[in-house]
């Protein structure tokens, strides 16, 4: 037990020294994240390699359904947008995010309300989200009704079947529900940060950008690691909200790997090919798991 | 939210000349108007679509069919939400969310806090390894589980039902759950269980008398963070289930925007049913829920 005297030396049956009951404790749960998670895992793989309708036997094909990936214009629109939805998706919640955290970065109740108001949207489930905002964006809606008041009925459209707009549409109603959640985090970090240097530094004559940049930021490192990894893994897992917006359309135009995946699994019935679409977003993501798991690893130290 | 406040400005001797420089910027707590000049307009804009969805539930349909969607309210009838709550099947919808909800915090939380007892406080080999490799589980895009997750639940009999939804959820949410309770519990003073020892409590015992009650506050955090995941979930939801009685309320929302498509007052109702439940929680909670934001990120 961690609890005893750490100069006990290590007898060989570390195993018996685990009481019985702990073990169960222990393994029940691993066992249940096993059998749901990593087995599961694991036979994608093996199904990426074949062609499967879900009714008769996998058929074994090699790395097929990879070739034909390498020549579906949907899958490299889907790549395509993925790539547009990290850059739009992060670059937008964290630049607002963290501006809003610099900017509420201090007491005060109307501060707290600002808060508040900011990052109840996380609360709201992404299908709701996605609703919500087929409401603002609908054709008699209250954003072409604002830009009509406004004298801008030139920028009028249907925002959602447009395919030109309708990815950018969708991604802003994705911001809107991430942004609040990059602020918490930047808040935090923000509390870590001691204030002392940045006043030494006000006093040495620097302005309040290079305050910001040269002091404020390069403390909030380890937050911004934490943010880009999370930003990365949530955009390849991105799925509801495009799902309740377009379910991929116009055209596929807003068609994402996972919304393509999903498609091809339970709308189609390719299992197989499915399987390789979720292969390949695995490997879009693994190297920023393990960005993640690292870094928690040396905080678990 | 005064959690989140800046640290105090510590009480270190300062130079004559630093301490003039310091009290001219240190009275920041909010006195410029121009915060709010400018967090005003940007607070309102961010509630815009919430405000218009609810102006849109509680108007008539000939109002919205004849003065358009983005029109101010002329009209008041809660026509929106006795239709999406009958009709549209929201009330059952909402009842199977609830369940699933319940039933998947609960066992997952228990099942994580087991997990995190055991590698937190017995020298169990590998539990670094085991830790690690829990927390990774729940960062894989749920993608790459979703046809093998299909297959298994029709395989063992439970294809279609909301157990496999339960199931599911807890299998998927342990891992993150087990890592932060385990953070949590590793830090409990170790005299308290060498006392306990003493008086001869065993491990069972020592975790349902000591661990339990000494890990409130991150198991309230993580309940109300979980809560509001598996209550939003759409994409397990709509792998597992096909029976449209059975479905959570996410995605009986995106069936009744089919069935309703020109009736918006019942889709934006529907909607907003839809999220009172984990506004509730966040308003209960919104200390804990925004710990439980930040746990496991930022340390």
């Amino acid at each position: 037990m961690s609890a005893q005297p750490s100069t006990t030396t290590r007898r060989p049956n570390r195993f018996a020294r685990v009481p019985l009951l702990v073990w169960v404790f222990l393994l029940v749960p691993f066992v249940v994240e096993l059998f749901w998670v990593f087995w599961p895992a694991a036979n994608s793989f093996s199904l990426a390699l074949t062609r499967w309708d879900g009714i008769g036997l996998a058929e074994p094909v090699g790395l097929q359904n990879f070739r034909d990936l390498a020549d579906d214009p949907i899958f490299l629109t889907a790549l395509r947008n993925n790539v547009i939805w990290v850059i739009g998706f992060g670059g937008l919640s964290v630049v607002g995010g963290l501006a809003l955290a610099v900017t509420l970065n201090k007491p005060g109740p109307m501060v707290s309300l600002y808060r508040s108001a900011i990052y109840l949207p996380m609360v709201v489930s992404l299908a709701v989200s996605g609703l919500f905002w087929r409401v603002m964006y609908a054709p008699d809606g209250p954003i072409n009704g604002t830009l009509g008041l406004l004298g801008l009925e030139h920028l009028e459209r249907q925002w959602l079947a447009d395919p030109t707009v309708a990815l950018g549409a969708v991604l802003i109603a994705a911001v809107w529900r991430q942004v609040g959640y990059i602020m918490v985090l930047y808040l935090a970090g923000l509390k870590g940060t001691d204030g002392t240097l940045e006043e030494a530094a006000a006093v040495d004559g620097a302005n309040a950008w290079q305050r910001f940049w040269r002091i404020v930021m390069p403390q909030l490192r380890g937050v911004s690691m934490v943010v880009f990894a999370v930003t990365v893994i949530d955009s390849l897992r991105t799925f509801d909200i495009v799902w309740a917006m377009t379910r991929g359309g116009p055209y596929n135009e807003t068609q994402l790997l996972s919304t393509y995946m999903f498609q091809q699994a339970f709308t189609t019935g390719n299992l197989g090919y499915a399987s390789a679409i979720a292969v390949v977003i695995f490997a879009l993501a693994i190297g920023f798991i393990i960005t993640y798991l690292a870094r928690q690893a040396r905080t678990e130290d | 939210m005064s959690a989140l406040a800046p640290p105090a400005a510590p009480g270190v001797p300062t130079t004559a000349g630093r301490r003039p420089a310091a009290r001219r910027r240190r009275p920041r707590p909010a006195r410029s108007p121009w915060l709010h000049v400018a967090m005003v307009p940007v607070t309102l804009l961010w509630l815009s679509p919430i405000v218009f969805v609810l102006f849109v539930a509680v108007r008539s349909y000939d109002d919205i069919a004849g003065r358009g969607l983005g029109a101010l309210p002329a009209s008041f009838s809660l026509d929106g939400f006795t239709t999406a709550l009958t009709a549209g099947g929201v009330l059952r919808s909402l009842g199977n969310s609830v369940v699933v909800t319940v039933c998947a915090v609960i066992l997952s939380l228990a099942l994580s806090s087991f997990a995190a007892y055991a590698l937190s406080r017995f020298d169990i080999p590998f539990r670094r390894t085991i830790l690690l490799t829990m927390l990774a589980g729940n960062l894989l895009p749920p993608q790459i589980l979703l046809v093998p997750v299909a297959s298994i639940t029709e395989a063992i009999g439970i294809g279609d039902t909301l157990t496999a939804l339960v199931v599911v959820q807890v299998g998927f949410g342990i891992g993150f759950y087990t890592f932060v309770l385990h953070g949590f519990m590793r830090g409990l003073p170790n005299e308290v269980f060498e006392a306990a020892r003493l008086d001869g409590a065993g491990p069972g015992g020592i975790f349902w008398r000591i661990v339990l009650p000494l890990s409130r506050p991150s198991l309230a955090a993580l309940a109300a963070l979980a809560t509001t995941w598996i209550f939003n979930d759409l994409i397990w939801a709509m792998t597992v289930l096909r029976t449209e009685a059975k479905f959570p309320i996410t995605a009986a929302l995106l069936n009744l925007q089919g069935g309703f498509s020109s009736a918006w007052n019942v889709v934006a109702a529907g909607s907003l049913i839809a999220a009172v439940p984990t506004a509730i929680v966040f308003f209960l909670f919104q200390k804990q829920f925004v710990s439980g934001l930040l746990v496991g990120a930022n340390k």
